[in-house]
């Protein structure tokens, strides 16, 4: 039960944020990938605004076995890259560049984006399901 | 705008510390590609990623109703693009693990050598498709 409160209320504060930051406004996200038109460099400070604190988190974690609510912290990050990490990133950029909308901005506007916004949640929910198939899976190492 | 980078540093810092909180208080990485795909696949179908996620939609939907208005997505129409577009976010996240706030966010924050790797890479493959795309073939 505590765990959900704590999840609804980082959920919260994480759907407040892309709001506020203007990640949910697809013409600025096209307007930030549009480096050869007319640039605009608000993603950068978003992107720096969201990790100053993970910089301070992943420092205390490091000094902890647990998290406050008991569970072990996340195990180190896995240093080596192979095709899927490389090919689905190149494929995810293509796609948000195309609408402008990252997973996290795709579940908010579900509240407020009409019906260009349930298309888009439900082919990505769909694309998601499809990454399991197991010719995509397969080619794991390079 | 010119304050533009005030309200994107603003939200950046409550992204940041949704994510520092998940990560000190819950022992998760805030990731939202991860999170919504085990939701729909299985893999983790608890009451957490569910609260997470039933936060996401209603806490800026209850800001927009008490504000009087929704705020503009200015999201295209075409089905042709929110179809393709959709599709390759939601397979190359899945593909790749992470998206903009677990590989960007959370990864680089830890200087994880994938994160900043898929970071570099989604970022190159948008600036490559929007330069193509828009000043290429003008379709967006």
């Amino acid at each position: 039960m505590i765990r959900a409160l704590i999840a609804l209320l980082c959920g919260s504060l994480f759907g407040l944020g892309l709001l506020v930051s203007g990640m949910t406004d697809t013409a600025k996200v096209q307007g930030w990938l549009d480096i050869f038109g007319a640039w605009d460099p608000t993603l950068a400070f978003v992107l720096g605004g969201a990790i100053l604190p993970m910089l301070a988190a992943w420092r205390i974690a490091a000094q902890r076995t647990q998290s406050r609510l008991g569970s072990p912290m996340p195990a180190p990050a896995e240093p080596r890259l192979d095709r899927r990490l490389i090919g689905g990133s190149a494929l995810f950029g293509l796609g948000w560049a195309l609408v402008g909308l990252c997973p996290g901005p795709a579940l908010a506007v579900l509240a407020w984006g009409g019906r260009s916004a349930v298309i888009f949640f439900a082919a990505m929910a769909g694309g998601m399901l499809l990454a399991h198939l197991p010719a995509l899976r397969e080619k794991a190492t390079p | 705008m010119p304050i533009d980078w005030i309200f994107g540093l603003m939200g950046g810092l409550m992204i940041g510390t949704a994510a520092a909180m998940y990560l000190l208080i819950s022992g998760r990485i805030m990731g939202a590609s991860g999170i919504i795909g085990r939701l729909l696949d299985g893999t983790n179908r608890t009451a957490e990623p569910l609260a997470f996620v039933a936060g996401v939609i209603l806490a800026p939907l209850i800001l927009t109703i008490a504000a009087g208005g929704a705020p503009e997505t200015n999201m295209t129409a075409n089905p042709a693009l929110l179809i393709a577009g959709g599709l390759a976010v939601g397979i190359g996240t899945r593909l790749a693990n992470g998206c903009t706030s677990g590989h960007g966010v959370c990864g680089i924050s830890r200087l994880s050598k994938r994160g900043i790797a898929a970071t570099a890479i989604y970022l190159a493959a948008g600036f490559l498709t929007m330069a193509v795309l828009r000043h290429g073939l003008g379709w967006l």
